[in-house]
């Protein structure tokens, strides 16, 4: 039974992880840019939820719709005013350039907030809600399936939408996307800002369940590496699996060998991955 | 070759002469320029001159310190303690390589980088041996002033950069040398032509591990006491290729310069602005990127990132 919960466990933070990944694994496919920052945009997004909710009493679940459109704009101007600029650069400048931004605003982050963890408490609690022999908090239940709806969502953008369309051609050839009367750097500006997107309106949802600390960026990159990596780099439905597959990864790795050696798994699985199979679990690249 | 050696020797006398004129402040600044030119020099190995992203420095830093550490702790002398951290490091580059350069471009940035956290984390779980979490504290020699402490360590960190320098002139020029920039070109065409590309970058991954190994011994016992989170500061891999970057990866001299011009910066931030001073190194660091493209371009790092 207890195997069970534990797996449970690990499939309610996987569906967190993958709508951590998937806006990652997009602007890394697409733009062919680690984009350090996003660790950072998920940390903010946080922050956004706390203030709205403890100055405004906004619910986390209502602030997604309010981070959603600010980290698009954000996002979007970023890439356009900044990245598209080294856009062909080597793979080296363009994470230089992300990693400078990522420290000027995590660096703003613990002036304008300081380092102390802030933890948001939902007053009244939302309870637990007990399937046989496992038992969830509704909370957390309610953040993963809003955080697989989000990814859902982008992937059916992706797929469907004529934007999305633009974004998949991009990624496929570049050149034959602009000569088919795609404009490149608007869709790459569009890609960054998706991807911003993701990370800001994850930020509310991770915001309920662990507390918020500038400081917490790096540990969500860092996830959002061993997701892309284990899924596959650049599709939502390898991001989706990626997360779960990390998720109860961690979950199983901490009842195994203890909750201080689950980075040590989780990046040693990454390396092994890399090495063996780096198409990812799915076995296949591309965004479709 | 014997142009850059006659300036280098000039230039090395010069630093040497540095605590005749200077207090135990001038004395701990220059020893952090000459350990992170040793850094940035080591880096040029692998970086510079294979062309590969690697993100390993702070793994191999943090190693050593932990292992001259550990040496020392258990009664080894200094100097041998330091060896050992070398030799740690050099073995550990050689596995380490053999497993990763068959990765590229973003893939092979992405493994290098990690190694540092696992590093980190196996190190904080193993608290009998390195303390873990608490940190290691080293011993202090009994008779020992600071400035003759500060003095031996800026002649310590000196000979390991003089030694550095020499490597990497002496790779430059050799066939070593010659075949890394032939893989930073064109890797298919270098190994179709002959060069054994994976004996060779084997190499300069281990040039560039063996360096900053006796770089973070030596750090270890000049400050005395490290923690996890200090000796495996992923910052460390990220300096390193700024000062690269901002020196010009061309030149053998850029490294030491760029460490020099990078520190002096950091130390007037980090004097001036304590709150913001990684952000200012941030802005730093984006507009080099943006604004430099001379000292950044010359580099012509692969291109491949997709793999």
């Amino acid at each position: 039974m207890l195997t069970l919960q534990i797996l449970a466990n690990g499939l309610v933070l996987g569906g967190l992880y993958a709508c951590i990944a998937a806006g990652f694994s997009l602007v890394w496919g697409v733009l062919n840019v680690i984009n350090i920052l996003h660790g950072s945009f998920i940390v903010l997004g946080g922050y956004l939820a706390f203030f709205a909710y403890v100055k405004l009493g906004i619910h986390p679940f209502v602030s997604i719709l309010i981070a959603a459109p600010i980290f698009f704009v954000l996002g979007y101007a970023l890439q356009r005013a900044l990245i598209n600029r080294m856009i062909a650069a080597p793979v080296l400048l363009t994470l230089s350039l992300t990693f400078g931004l990522d420290l000027m605003l995590s660096n703003g982050m613990l002036y304008a907030f300081t380092a102390d963890f802030k933890k948001l408490t939902l007053d009244p609690p939302l309870g637990v809600v007990s399937l046989g022999s496992i038992v969830l908090p509704v909370d957390r239940l309610f953040a993963m399936l809003l955080a697989l709806a989000l990814t859902g969502l982008l992937y059916l953008v992706l797929s469907r939408s004529r934007i999305g369309r633009a974004i998949v051609a991009v990624r496929m050839d570049r050149e034959a996307a602009a000569l088919m009367g795609v404009n490149v750097k608007h869709i790459y500006a569009m890609t960054f800002g998706l991807g911003a997107l993701m990370a800001g309106a994850s930020g509310p949802l991770l915001a309920m369940i662990f507390p918020i600390s500038p400081l917490s960026g790096p540990v969500y990159l860092g996830k959002a590496f061993v997701i892309c990596v284990l899924g596959g780099l650049g599709s939502v439905p390898g991001a989706m699996i990626g997360g779960l597959a990390l998720g109860v990864v961690e979950s199983f790795g901490a009842l195994w060998f203890g909750p201080e050696h689950s980075v040590t798994l989780s990046f040693t699985l990454l390396i092994l991955m890399l090495l063996f199979r780096p198409t990812g679990l799915l076995g296949r690249t591309g965004y479709a | 070759m014997r142009k850059s050696a006659l300036f280098a020797g000039v230039l090395f006398a010069l630093i040497a002469l540095l605590p005749l004129g200077a207090d135990a402040y001038w004395l701990r600044l220059g020893t952090t320029v000459l350990m992170y030119g040793v850094l940035a020099m080591a880096w040029n190995f692998i970086g510079g001159m294979a062309g590969y992203p690697s993100f390993a420095s702070a793994a191999f830093f943090g190693l050593g310190a932990y292992t001259g550490a550990v040496a020392q702790k258990l009664g080894v002398p200094m100097l041998l303690a330091w060896a050992s951290a070398g030799t740690m490091a050099l073995l550990f580059a050689a596995l380490l390589g053999l497993a990763l350069l068959r990765l590229r471009g973003h893939y092979f940035a992405i493994a290098s980088l990690v190694v540092a956290e696992v590093l980190r984390e196996l190190v904080n779980a193993s608290t009998d041996l390195t303390g873990g979490g608490m940190g290691l504290n080293l011993p202090v020699p009994k008779d020992a002033t600071i400035t003759s402490q500060a003095e031996f360590f800026f002649y310590s960190m000196l000979a390991l950069a003089v030694v550095t320098f020499a490597a990497m002139l002496a790779v430059k020029h050799s066939r070593l040398g010659f075949g890394l920039r032939c893989i930073q070109q064109n890797e298919s065409a270098a190994d179709m032509l002959g060069v054994n590309t994976t004996m060779y970058k084997v190499a300069a991954f281990v040039l560039s591990g063996v360096f900053v190994g006796v770089a973070g011994a030596i750090y270890a016992s000049w400050v005395h006491y490290i923690e996890p989170p200090d000796v495996f500061d992923v910052l460390y891999s990220i300096k390193a290729i700024v000062m690269v970057l901002l020196g010009g990866a061309g030149s053998v001299f850029g490294p030491l310069v760029g460490a020099a011009l990078f520190l002096s910066l950091e130390e007037l931030v980090w004097r001036n602005y304590l709150q913001v001073h990684t952000g200012v190194l941030g802005l730093m660091i984006v507009l080099l990127v943006l604004f430099m493209p001379k000292g950044v371009f010359s580099l012509r790092m692969r291109r491949k990132g997709r793999a």
